[in-house]
């Protein structure tokens, strides 16, 4: 099962309101994902700036790792706190010093994003509460993607929910399962990619952003991937300009695309879209298999 | 999506409007309206994509649903006319027995899959599977269909105005394709066949029953069906068992 959902919007006056609508969405998907649930929000960013996602234990103080922080690196940089997570942005050279720094302080925190725009949640529970704990409600933006997992490869844990993100400013969620996850693991192994989980998930992300980083565009590197995994999957794929989507040759897992002059929305069933403005005025149609489809705020 | 349902049609419709009427309540109501019933017109409003609408019905109602639905519509549908105006998700018709149903928009994956009789006229395109194991029903799509459509269709046909997709009647027993546009890829066992005038016929007789005779011409179809070469095991063969 799982449910996925994506949310790109072409028109500013509904920034305000992403993540109210891409909540609603992920509640309806709460049938097929009860186990855990995630996000990513692509929000603002300033250049040369890193803005990263922490996750911790449960209790973690993140004012108090401010000011730990401060005392090492001598510099005072607020991390904005939401439940288990906190966002820090740090000047992009000044970053891997104090990435280094914060898990030589705080070993038991794991930077589950990094990028100039995107925030990225997740958390074992029903996606309503995962939703609420975050804020996502309050949360704006130009465009976000979401899962509610229902786990079938690997444990129900954080680390293994969904998005994934290896990349910067990227991430993945994804419906489905792959079977050659093992094999392209320890391919990637080899090249230098380190990896979290067992999860096959991850796998996916790993397998883009490492075609990216040898230059493909990510329409090729979700083209590529039609060759490379095998198995089952839907995916929704965050940059920091836009989503894309596509599915297995033999498109096994459902999807559903809606566009407006305002937005472009997917999720795994309709259900998931009809809260959205004006959907009764929305071109809705099934993506094929092995299509990529892509959105963007320069195309 | 606005109804096109002219409320003209019939004397008192009956509404159920799907934000205060669970999928449960109204189809336990559907399923309570006998065959000799004088209720019979229905509308279903606000379907919003939920699943399982107005399924197992056996009453020759007429039910409109005013919007896109969820899986497994108008499933198992005896003598019913259900007509969906909008999209329809996985399975819409499935296994239906007899009756009418039309899909305005466009469907999902396994559109009429397993039907045994009745005729489902999708006005769009239909996806992957479309009349897979189909025993009987007749399937009109005014589009295209995705791949592995009608795998091991037993009985029934299956029209096309537009394209289909790859692997199309593999393993198929003895049902009759009509594909008027391109076919990517044949599944194994199924092959072009002769279309002779009995076969106009029967198309042309399908075509009226969509209401596009007159605007399409039998002669742009081609006709698929079994080689008949997988009926029985051949000792040549074994080794692929």
């Amino acid at each position: 099962m799982c449910g996925i959902v994506g949310l790109f919007l072409k028109d500013k006056a509904l920034e305000p309101e992403l993540g109210s609508m891409l909540s609603r969405m992920l509640e309806v998907m709460t049938g097929r994902g009860p186990d855990s649930a995630g996000f990513a929000v692509y929000g603002d960013g300033r250049e040369g700036f890193i803005k990263a996602t922490l996750r911790g234990p449960a209790g973690t103080d993140f004012e108090k790792l401010s000011h730990n922080l401060a005392t090492t690196v001598g510099e005072f940089i607020p991390i904005v706190a939401r439940d288990t997570h906190g966002v820090i942005v740090v000047s992009a050279d000044r970053w891997p010093a104090i990435r280094a720094a914060i898990l030589q302080i705080a070993p038991e925190l794991t930077v589950v994003g990094e990028g100039h725009r995107m925030e990225l949640y997740k958390e074992v529970g029903l996606p309503a509460d995962v939703a609420r704990r975050f804020g996502l409600d309050s949360m704006a933006g130009t465009h976000g993607i979401g899962h509610t997992r229902m786990a079938t490869e690997s444990a129900v844990t954080t680390n293994g929910a969904h998005p994934f993100s290896t990349g910067i400013d990227q991430c993945l969620v994804h419906n489905g399962s792959l079977s050659n996850h093992n094999a392209v693991r320890r391919e990637l192994k080899r090249d230098g990619v380190t990896f979290e989980t067992d999860n096959d998930s991850e796998v996916a992300a790993a397998y883009l952003t490492h075609c990216m980083k040898h230059g493909d565009s990510l329409a090729r590197s979700l083209e590529r991937s039609l060759d490379d995994l095998d198995g089952f999957y839907t995916f929704v794929v965050g940059t920091r300009d836009g989503f894309g989507v596509l599915r297995d040759p033999i498109a096994c897992k459902p999807a559903v695309l809606a566009e407006t002059d305002r937005y472009v929305a997917f999720g795994s069933e309709y259900r998931a879209l009809v809260d959205l403005p004006d959907i009764g005025a929305a071109r809705v149609w099934e993506p094929e298999p092995s299509k990529v489809y892509f959105w963007g705020l320069n195309s | 999506m606005s109804a096109t349902i002219h409320d003209s049609d019939v004397a008192a419709p009956h509404a159920i409007d799907l934000e205060t009427e669970t999928v449960r309540g109204l189809n336990a109501v559907l399923h309570g309206i006998g065959r000799e019933t004088n209720q019979g017109y229905w509308r279903v409003l606000n379907p919003r994509g939920r699943h399982a609408i107005a399924v197992g019905l056996a009453a020759p109602i007429q039910i409109d649903i005013d919007g896109h639905v969820g899986y497994y519509c108008a499933g198992m549908n005896q003598q019913a006319h259900v007509v969906i105006h909008g999209n329809a998700g996985v399975g819409v018709a499935e296994n239906m027995m007899s009756g009418f149903v039309h899909v305005k928009g466009d469907a999902s994956q396994a559109a009429g899959a397993t039907a045994h009789g009745g005729t489902l006229v999708i006005d769009g395109n239909a996806g992957a599977r479309c009349g897979i194991s189909m025993k009987g029903v007749d399937i009109i799509v005014k589009g295209s269909i995705g791949h592995m459509s009608a795998f091991m269709a037993q009985a029934g046909a299956l029209t096309v105005l537009g394209d289909a997709g790859e692997a199309l009647g593999d393993s198929i027993y003895e049902a009759h394709l009509y594909v008027r546009g391109a076919v990517a890829s044949l599944g194994a066992d199924c092959v072009v066949k002769v279309m002779r005038d009995e076969h106009k016929a029967e198309l042309f007789e399908k075509l009226k029953r969509a209401g596009v005779d007159g605007q399409v011409d039998v002669s742009d179809f081609k006709r698929y069906g079994s080689a008949r070469t997988l009926y029985h095991f051949h000792i040549d063969n074994a080794s692929s068992y």
